[in-house]
């Protein structure tokens, strides 16, 4: 499993996808091969992919720190960490200075299980932006 | 420090400077050198075990068979001694005595095996034990590494481009006016629709002579003469 596999995959999809979301995905080449998913009308909040030794991990960037109203920020953490298990498939995370949503599945997963792992991831961002936006500037 | 300490450290480490590889590749290499050499210990361990357990259980094989022999050649000593063959009996004797000795060097042997197997059974445990958690660990920092260079890559090709990550919340209200705009077309398209299916209704209706008719001039003309 690699990234371009999961590109030609999803590019492919058009009409036939499970999800009814339609998938554009850009490889970006670095140090790690990362895939940039972007769903159709969804394209402001992309989906990044990477494949590890082990795992496929999936994530979305939420918002900065800098966006976070400070004085609100513990009450934030506390509403993420009551969500992380309600939340199907993905749980909250933070890198450098952003919080993120992901979800990781094992190497092994179908393109059909990437697939619904993507959709699913994608809306709970916009609805983790929703609930959450109270704690944001 | 325990692991997560280290990759928190590097995490935090590498905030000021994205972009730089934060996970040390030669600490990597090294920790994989240390995983390959436990794996060496263990494949060692387990055959040296394989060879103790073969040792242990020739030597129980010839315990048994030499307390098999001893009691046998207490058979002959008692024979001897009822049929009061004296010096038989003492030969006999003799041959139990060597035999007790063989027996009891034996039976070190195999306890001194026994205690060896022990022993290599636990160090095949814990070297198990310990090459799981490296495992576990090389996989925490592997997937720290691979984070964080993904990062830089996501960050350098939208610098690159000359896009940015837009703010969340304008990003959500973009979302949503492009749903509310998909919905509005689709709802102005359905009663488009639905007025274009009156309209050929109409026609067929007008066509069929019911309803109301369109006026032609005949009947103007009717109309006027009426008047007078």
């Amino acid at each position: 499993m690699n990234i371009h596999n999961i590109a030609n995959h999803l590019n492919d999809l058009c009409d036939n996808s499970h999800t009814g979301f339609q998938f554009d995905c850009y490889p970006i080449d670095g140090d790690v091969e990362v895939l940039q998913v972007n769903i159709v009308g969804r394209e402001e909040i992309p989906v990044f992919v990477s494949v590890t030794d082990n795992q496929i991990l999936c994530i979305s960037y939420l918002w900065g720190e800098d966006e976070v109203n400070q004085e609100r920020r513990s009450e934030m953490f506390e509403t993420m960490l009551e969500l992380n298990i309600p939340m199907p498939l993905s749980s909250f995370a933070k890198i450098d200075n952003k919080y993120v949503v992901y979800g990781a599945l094992s190497v092994q997963s179908s393109m059909l299980e990437i697939e619904q792992e993507l959709s699913v991831l994608s809306d709970n961002c916009l609805e983790v932006i929703d609930e959450l936006s109270d704690y944001l500037k | 420090m325990g692991i997560l300490n280290k990759i928190l450290t590097a995490f935090r480490g590498g905030a000021n400077e994205v972009g730089q590889t934060i996970v040390d590749a030669n600490s990597t290499r090294i920790f994989e050198q240390e995983i390959r050499d436990a794996e060496k210990h263990l494949t060692k361990a387990k055959r040296e075990l394989t060879d103790v357990m073969a040792k242990e259980m020739q030597a129980s094989r010839e315990i048994d068979r030499l307390k098999r022999s001893i009691s046998e050649h207490e058979g002959y000593a008692t024979q001897a001694l009822e049929k009061e063959n004296e010096t038989l009996a003492l030969e006999v004797a003799e041959k139990i005595a060597q035999l007790d000795q063989e027996l009891a060097d034996q039976q070190s042997a195999n306890d001194s095996f026994s205690a060896h197997a022990t022993r290599l059974k636990e160090l095949v445990r814990k070297t198990e034990r310990q090459l799981t958690d490296y495992q576990r660990q090389l996989s925490m920092v592997k997937t720290t590494e691979s984070v964080q260079k993904a990062t830089a890559t996501i960050t350098d090709s939208f610098a690159s481009s000359n896009s940015k990550l837009l703010n969340a919340k304008d990003s959500l209200e973009r979302i949503k006016a492009r749903q509310q705009q998909f919905d509005d077309r689709l709802k102005a398209s359905e009663t488009l629709a639905e007025e274009n299916s009156d309209k050929s209704l109409h026609a067929k209706l007008a066509e069929a002579g019911i309803g109301e008719q369109k006026s032609n001039a005949n009947a103007v003309l009717d109309r006027l003469k009426a008047r007078k």
